[in-house]
């Protein structure tokens, strides 16, 4: 049985189910949402388990390691096929996408009370979306689905979004559709000329027999490059973002933060570094540097912050800079510490916008400055806040630490002087979020609204412990997922020559 | 062997489970009970370590247990392992004993707080951090242990959290080691870089066939010593120790003075094959110990907290260690940090006793004053023997009176220093020693001899602790005692054990560089002999001025205003970093966010949008719906064509 295609179209089936509801059916619209989720949770658990980590030794291409492979002709003529399979670098991420989405949407339950159908539709279109562009493997496929989930998320936005959700929803197409149409002519150059004497998408044989000139790597680098940048965001192309969470709702920021992004960083390790191997040493300084620049600088914008939502979209500038500095040092550490960091900042981020929706729902304001003294009276959210601070500070024994580390191992071998300015980010975490914490949890309870707050209720309790799970997994025992991802991200070595 | 090493951490782990997530559903009864069992069945672990250790050839004495693969990626393999060896061995039997006698003494201190249980959650996730960062057989272990105890730390500064300014304590303490942290992190990016592995004994076989240039070993040394500096409270990272006061007495006297702060000490010991390879980076470890010494004595010297004395006193005493590993002396180093382990954590719990006593009095009079201020104390003596009795023992081993025990191993840092060229050093040592042994002689005067200086009717409040915290007191002022009867030197008829036990963790850095020291038994005499002497003038001093003349240091402060108000303050370095990087990076970040951000990124942005917008709002113009227009555009366009076409 084909669950690789199973697990991406199951949301899409339960998105149609939906259409038969009636419009008010707002329970049944949830239950939907939540079973096809679960389910697709449960499909992609069989991917996991059924996934061989020995798989592609000493690969030089995808056509060794790819699994659960399915090819297809779909538009015959022009030579496109439905083509998917997943590596280790995509599989992981597959899973962290749908052990997210069933969370977003039951952390959704209560706070969503307009348009519920439409916004659960949503949800799941952008989840099929989403675990498309991990899996495509035919160039015309992956744009298609890297298109696709920018409706539903552009929707979630301006739609469920706070009082500035269409500026911010139409940045974030803007922005993300100027990328895209580069890599579309990239995508396009590809097709003629990549393979000599064929016409083809297909990802799998163009890494297999494709012959890119060195002058034409460097366009085609800088082409597909423009696109993921921004969608990382890169410094400076980072802007959509502190505006694009502030807006959206809780789960769309989660959803936004914990799986959008990595489909950047995924587009560079996908096809920026292994296709053109050449540019991506000539372009690594620079890469190097503007990703330094991302950690520190969102680090320090970071700190001023005075509305907490914006407070971690900064901060995520800052982590999504080691996955890039990771994936540019161009060596083991280097890189398997950006792809386990991918999935550490998904998980890590995506709780702590859970954590400020959390407290959103109950006081309807963000801002730093209306708490201060909550630890008194929600101690389990005090707790599990804490614990979450302290995985994004990259504290020994959670996950952000292997990331980090790993990252700035690899970045200190290649470049010293970028790791060593990297690594001050390591202090700057603790700045911002520890006096960030220090204001919201400590000292005297100041606003005579926040003596009534009511600690973290079951479903929520359930959402935080089970993100709480893998991040003290990954922490203490990281082999689990960092053997998943070995062989690929040699392969991408091998094709840069290293 | 192997069976039991990670036990030793892991069972504290398994306390702070269990009182960490059903602490509040126990009880407190249990939760104490459950929090000193599982520290005491680690420090039975550790005895039986230690006895086995003993058991080997004192050159077998290294034992290692690797249990799973913690980190890999390429070259790098991070095992969790354990390693025993008389270094190691010594520091779990520090840690785990005198943890043990702390728990049971919190059990008093802390009896009634509305955190009972958190506090010994937290206490016990101490001790296994501690345990880690001593047991760990490689760096990233050890730094595990490392960032763990202080977040602990962190967690126990601001354990009253309701107060904004224990809360701030413990940020910056928190905030201040990171710093540190970042050194030790580029200091095990350069170890991996030159040796390819990051265990204690792949990096050490290694260094013993360098044949390469020995710049590297200068700044891994200077590295990690910036995560010692850290750690440890050293110039010019100490200024969180001081505010770390901020915690409950108890773990004061645990993490910030008896452990957490050794583990700079630990780490620099640990790494002896990396400093001999570098006498630049010793030179430094030495020089920064020893001005530390001497700095925070000067500022011990007028503090009129008690805790405040005893947090620059531990300041201090921490550079004196510093100072015997910096002259090559790792095993004196080591020897010293045992002995302050005893009597520093003796005089932070008497403190405790104190602060107990004097807030039990305050509460009984309705007076909300500061419990902690020695000029509002006197005469505490009577009231509170054993208090007293103990405390004395702990001064008079800090200051260095013969035959206790911090008179064995300061003294040995001191002629060490000598012995091995570092005179310099060893005076200053010696001008810190006298200064130490006032202001502690001060402290007991000011606290415990005269008369009540606090309201009156107070003093009928004051009484002695219960026994489940004099017993503590006592058991430490024992160990204060003879604790340094096992370092007695050859000079003294001694068998110097100790420093023979340590001495195979030390000799990878011993055959590279072994210590041709003086061994003149004369010049050994003579520097103990103005040791012993500044110590007694110190004490005289100290009875000069507070019990004799309380008049004289009075007069002085306010004939040197300046200085005096110098000291007080802290030479202002709070005030100092406080302008120069606190308010500047807040600056440049605020100035980043509203100006490079809002004006210049999106500036562009939305500005490309505005143009975009002025564009269509010009074009639109064209769109008149007017079919005689269009019709009229059709025309010149037809025209302009056969123009083109006909004179091309």
């Amino acid at each position: 049985m084909d669950f690789l295609s199973l697990t991406i179209f199951l949301p899409l089936v339960g998105a149609l189910l939906m259409l038969a509801l009636r419009k008010e059916a707002d329970k049944a619209a949830k239950m939907v949402a939540l079973a096809t989720s679960t389910l697709t949770f449960a499909a992609s658990l069989v991917l996991f388990f059924g996934f061989d980590r020995a798989k592609g030794a000493y690969a030089t291409g995808l056509a060794d390691l790819l699994q659960f492979e399915v090819n297809k002709p779909w538009i015959e003529t022009l030579n496109i096929h439905y083509h998917i399979g997943l590596d280790g670098i995509s599989l992981l991420l597959v899973m962290l996408t749908t052990f997210i989405t069933p969370l977003c949407i039951w952390g959704s339950f209560k706070s969503i009370k307009q348009g519920v159908k439409g916004y659960y539709l949503a949800f799941l279109i952008l989840e099929t979306g989403i675990l498309g562009v991990f899996a495509a493997m035919d160039l015309v496929l992956f744009y298609v689905f890297w298109e696709a989930m920018l409706i539903p998320m552009y929707l979630l936005i301006g739609v469920w979004g706070g009082p500035n959700r269409v500026y911010a929803a139409v940045k974030f197409i803007l922005y993300t559709m100027v990328g895209s149409l580069l890599m579309l002519v990239g995508i396009l150059w590809l097709y003629f000329n990549a393979v000599p004497g064929e016409h083809t998408f297909d990802l799998v044989r163009i890494f297999q027999l494709g012959q890119i000139p060195v002058e034409a790597q460097a366009y085609l680098f800088g082409a597909f490059a423009l696109a993921f940048a921004i969608k990382v965001p890169m410094f400076p192309f980072h802007t959509w973002l502190p505006d694009a969470h502030v807006e959206a709702p809780t789960a769309g920021s989660i959803i936004l933060a914990g799986v959008l992004l990595k489909m950047g960083t995924y587009g560079f390790v996908r096809f920026c570094l292994p296709l053109f191997p050449s540019a991506a040493h000539d372009y690594a300084g620079l890469m190097m540097l503007l990703a330094v620049i991302g950690i520190i600088y969102g680090a320090l914008v970071s700190m001023m912050q005075t509305d907490m939502k914006k407070l971690v979209a900064y901060s995520s500038v800052s982590h999504l800079g080691f996955v890039m500095l990771g994936l540019f040092a161009f060596n083991m550490q280097g890189m398997q510490g950006g792809t386990i960091q991918m999935i550490n900042h998904g998980l890590s981020t995506g709780a702590l916008f859970f954590l400020v929706g959390v407290i959103y729902e109950r006081r309807h304001t963000r801002m730093i400055a209306d708490y201060g003294g909550i630890a008194k009276i929600m101690p389990k959210y005090a707790t599990i806040f804490m614990i979450v601070a302290l995985s994004s500070i990259g504290l020994p024994g959670l996950n952000g630490f292997i990331g980090e580390f790993l990252v700035l191992v690899g970045a200190f071998k290649t470049s010293p002087t970028y790791a060593i300015f990297a690594a001050s980010g390591v202090v700057f975490a603790a700045v911002y979020l520890l006096w960030m914490y220090q204001r919201v949890f400590f000292g005297e309870i100041t606003h005579d609204a926040n003596k009534k707050l009511t600690d973290l209720t079951t479903a929520e309790k359930v959402i935080l412990v089970s993100i709480l799970v893998f991040i003290v997994w990954i922490g203490v025992y990281p082999s689990t997922f960092l053997s998943i991802s070995e062989n690929s991200v040699a392969m991408v070595l091998t094709r840069l020559g290293g | 062997m192997s069976n039991y090493l990670y036990l030793i951490p892991l069972v504290p782990f398994a306390g702070f489970i269990v009182n960490g997530l059903f602490g509040r559903k126990l009880g407190d009864r249990a939760v104490g009970f459950i929090g000193c069992t599982v520290i005491g069945l680690a420090f039975v672990l550790s005895i039986a370590a230690f006895v086995e250790l003993l058991g080997y050839d004192p050159y077998q004495r290294h034992i290692e247990a690797e249990w799973f693969t913690w980190l890999a990626a390429g070259k790098l393999q991070i095992p969790f392992g354990m390693l025993l060896d008389p270094l190691s061995a010594v520091m779990i039997l520090v840690v785990s004993g005198v943890s043990f006698i702390i728990h049971v003494y919190s059990i008093g201190y802390m009896h009634g707080d509305r955190g009972y249980a958190r506090y010994f959650a937290y206490l016990n996730l101490f001790v296994f951090f501690m345990l880690l960062l001593v047991l760990g057989n490689s760096y990233p272990l050890m730094f595990i242990g490392w960032e763990g105890v202080g977040l602990c730390s962190y967690l126990l500064i601001g354990f009253w959290f309701t107060d904004d300014a224990k809360a701030t304590a413990g940020k910056k303490a928190f905030i201040v080691n990171r710093i540190g942290d970042f050194g030790f992190l580029v200091g095990v990016f350069l170890l991996f870089g030159a040796f390819g592995t990051l265990t204690f004994s792949g990096v050490a076989d290694q260094v013993l066939l360098w044949v390469d240039p020995k710049t590297v070993f200068f700044w891994i040394g200077l590295c990690l010593f910036i995560g010692a500096v850290g750690k440890s409270a050293q110039i010019p990272l100490y200024v969180w120790l001081p505010d770390a006061m901020a915690g409950p007495t108890p773990v004061s006297a645990l993490i910030h003075a008896a452990t957490m702060v050794t583990a700079g000490v630990y780490m620099v010991a640990r790494n002896s094959f990396i400093y001999v390879m570098s006498p630049g980076a010793l030179e430094i470890v030495a020089w920064v110990g020893v001005a530390t010494a001497l700095f925070a004595a000067t500022i011990a010297l007028v503090q009129n907290d008690i805790k405040k004395v005893l947090a620059y006193s531990t300041i201090s005493q921490l550079g004196y260690m510093f100072v015997g590993c910096g002259v090559g002396a790792f095993a004196a180093g080591i020897s010293h940090l045992m002995t302050h382990a005893f009597f520093k954590a003796l005089l932070f719990l008497g403190a405790g006793s104190v602060i107990h006593a004097v807030q039990h009095a305050y509460n009984h009079t309705g007076y909300t004053g500061d419990p902690q201020d020695i000029r509002f104390m006197g005469g505490l003596r009577g009231k509170m023997p054993t208090t007293y009795w103990t405390f004395v023992a702990a001064t008079l081993a800090i200051a260095g009176v013969p035959g206790l025990s911090g008179f064995f191993s300061k003294d040995e840092i001191i002629w060490k220093s000598f012995a091995n060229g570092h005179s310099a050093v060893g005076i200053i040592a010696m001008i810190a020693a006298l200064l130490t042994a006032f202001y502690m002689f001060r402290l007991v005067y000011m606290t415990f001899h005269g008369s009540w200086r606090g309201r009156r009717g107070q003093e009928d409040h004051l009484h002695e602790s219960p026994g489940v915290m004099t017993l503590p007191l006592t058991v430490l002022g024992v160990l204060s005692i003879i604790g340094g009867w096992i370092m007695i030197p050859h000079a003294l008829h001694g068998g110097a054990w100790f420093e023979k036990f340590l001495e195979p963790s030390f000799a990878v850095a011993d055959e590279i560089a072994p210590m041709h020291g003086s061994h003149s038994l004369p010049f050994e005499y003579t520097i103990m002999g103005i040791s012993v002497l500044l110590a007694i003038s110190g004490i005289l001093w100290a009875r000069a001025w507070y019990i004799q003349n309380p008049e004289a240091p009075k007069k002085l402060a306010s004939r040197f205003k300046v200085a005096y108000q110098l000291l007080l303050n802290k030479y202002y370095v709070d005030e100092a970093y406080n302008f120069a990087v606190v308010e500047t990076t807040l600056g440049t970040a605020d100035g980043l966010w509203k100006f490079f951000d809002v004006k210049i990124v999106d500036g562009l942005v939305n500005g490309v949008a505005a143009l975009m917008g002025w564009l269509g709002s010009i074009f639109r113009r064209l769109q008149t719906g007017l079919v005689s227009n269009y019709a009229l555009m059709m025309t010149v366009g037809v025209v302009i064509i056969i123009g083109y076409l006909v004179w091309r």
